[in-house]
């Protein structure tokens, strides 16, 4: 009946266990490859392009995303770090989230001037729309030839040209209807961030105060010092609670999708699983 | 009273740590990303066939390699793994063995065909080759997603608290990671563009 010793075996499980649960919360997944910073719809890493160059294939790149959000980025890497063109480039889209998440539209024209490689990455939502056989085409027809001669922003420029056109095409009625359901779920998502944690929060607090004041009222002066030992113990009870049930569920994948706001640029989110075609000059 | 209460509340509290939720959630993981690696290999399948009409249209004296493609796609298609059986190893390295199979005598004909250079001209074929091209990248993309699945899975019902969970509630066993039964049996057929036209 003594609550002393109990409580502190209590207090010391619960500080193993809250531990525990930040060891885990620490142990985020380790990214060993590096890619550049996603600084704008054209990100120029290699230098092959000049500032109007830029601001042409940037305003092209907001005319497709304006007019069907999908999104299309051009990258130019100066150094592939020993990956193939094709490994580099579904990773790049993937830690970029290019393309709206949930439709994953998204396309990144790819230039590696030291590995003279040239990949066309697009992601799932438009391999039926941008297919395998189209991207090799654009390679092979508009940007490879130019590439040849050693004009690397008109190769650029030509392929991004031919990928916004193909692009532009109204975006067809399954991809309307993927994109209302990413919204609708996204909504019922946040729905559920804010009312279905609640009332769990919510429930357990009422029993904890509900057995505090039984406790206090059964048990007159020691249940009151009793409850003023315990407090700190529930306060992190809590804690541990929200952190590792509720919160690490909703919050990574709402940081991956993250780029609400749309202040400059910023990837929706999207991923990539392989498509489209490389080619090499 | 006073302290069996609390004692119960932590409990309920270390359940919910003891993937109760999060086994189930790595499981389905595992099993969406397997349906995506049959996904690609059946792609790859659907392939075939037009790439063996295309090449046996241009190509004289070689049957038996053609033969080889269709008797090893037929034997690849036969095999599928279901999502329950991803614990079995003697089931995924049946698979693993008879897409192996496929990818060596894939490999055999396009590097044969390498001898046909007006075969290797004709639009349908490089069509036919950009899409082989980016199916074997999807396939390798599928099998490296579906193994990372697997290693988050394994790691969950092996390691503390969630190891408890799935010993006590769930009797979890390993999932098996995709392998390389054969040596070289992951090395897509070659196929470079950079000297096709």
């Amino acid at each position: 009946m003594t609550p002393s010793l109990p409580c502190t075996r209590l207090q010391r499980w619960l500080l193993l266990i809250a531990i525990v649960a930040v060891a885990c919360v620490v142990a985020a997944t380790a990214h060993a490859q590096t890619f550049p910073k996603l600084t704008g719809r054209v990100v120029d890493d290699a230098h092959l392009l000049s500032q109007p160059q830029v601001d042409q294939l940037t305003q092209l790149s907001q005319s497709v995303q304006d007019a069907s959000s999908r999104q299309l980025v051009v990258a130019t890497i100066p150094d592939l770090q020993g990956y193939p063109i094709e490994d580099y480039g579904y990773k790049l889209g993937r830690a970029w989230g290019i393309g709206q998440q949930g439709t994953n539209n998204g396309i990144i024209l790819i230039v590696a001037p030291t590995e003279r490689k040239v990949r066309i990455e697009v992601g799932y939502g438009l391999e039926p729309i941008m297919t395998d056989a189209l991207s090799s085409m654009i390679i092979q027809n508009d940007i490879l030839p130019k590439f040849r001669t050693g004009d690397m922003a008109g190769g650029i420029i030509a392929g991004a040209t031919a990928i916004a056109d193909q692009l532009k095409a109204p975006p067809d009625e399954a991809e309307q209807k993927a994109v209302a359901a990413a919204n609708a779920q996204r909504q019922q998502q946040q729905a559920n961030d804010n009312g279905g944690g609640v009332p769990w929060a919510l429930i357990f607090w009422l029993i904890v105060i509900g057995f505090m004041t039984v406790s206090r009222f059964s048990h007159g002066r020691r249940g009151q010092r009793y409850r003023g030992g315990m407090w700190p113990i529930f306060l992190w009870g809590s804690g541990f609670g929200s952190g590792s049930g509720w919160g690490s569920g909703g919050g990574s994948s709402w940081s991956d999708g993250g780029g609400g706001g749309f202040s400059g640029f910023s990837g929706g989110g999207g991923s990539f699983g392989g498509g489209g075609a490389s080619g090499g000059w | 009273m006073k302290v069996r209460t609390p004692v119960m509340l932590a409990a309920a509290l270390t359940l919910g740590a003891c993937g109760i939720n999060s086994i189930p959630t790595a499981d389905e993981n595992v099993k969406a990303k397997w349906a995506d690696v049959q996904a690609d290999y059946q792609r790859r399948a659907d392939l075939i066939p037009n790439l063996v009409a295309t090449v046996k249209g241009s190509v004289q004296g070689e049957d038996k390699i053609l033969t080889d493609v269709i008797n090893a796609r037929a034997k690849a298609t036969s095999i599928q793994v279901n999502a329950d059986d991803l614990s079995d190893p003697n089931k995924m390295a049946q698979f693993q063995q008879a897409q192996g199979q496929l990818n060596g005598s894939l490999s055999r004909l396009l590097a044969n065909v390498e001898a046909y250079p007006q075969l290797k001209s004709q639009d349908n074929f490089q069509t036919l080759m950009s899409q082989l091209e980016g199916t074997e990248n999807r396939i390798t993309i599928a099998i490296r997603d579906y193994n990372t699945a697997v290693q988050g899975y394994n790691t969950r019902i092996r390691t503390f608290p969630d190891a408890i969970g799935a010993k006590v509630f769930y009797g979890a066993k390993p999932k098996v990671p995709y392998q390389a039964t054969t040596p070289g049996a992951e090395n897509a057929p070659t196929v470079d563009f950079g000297n096709m036209s």
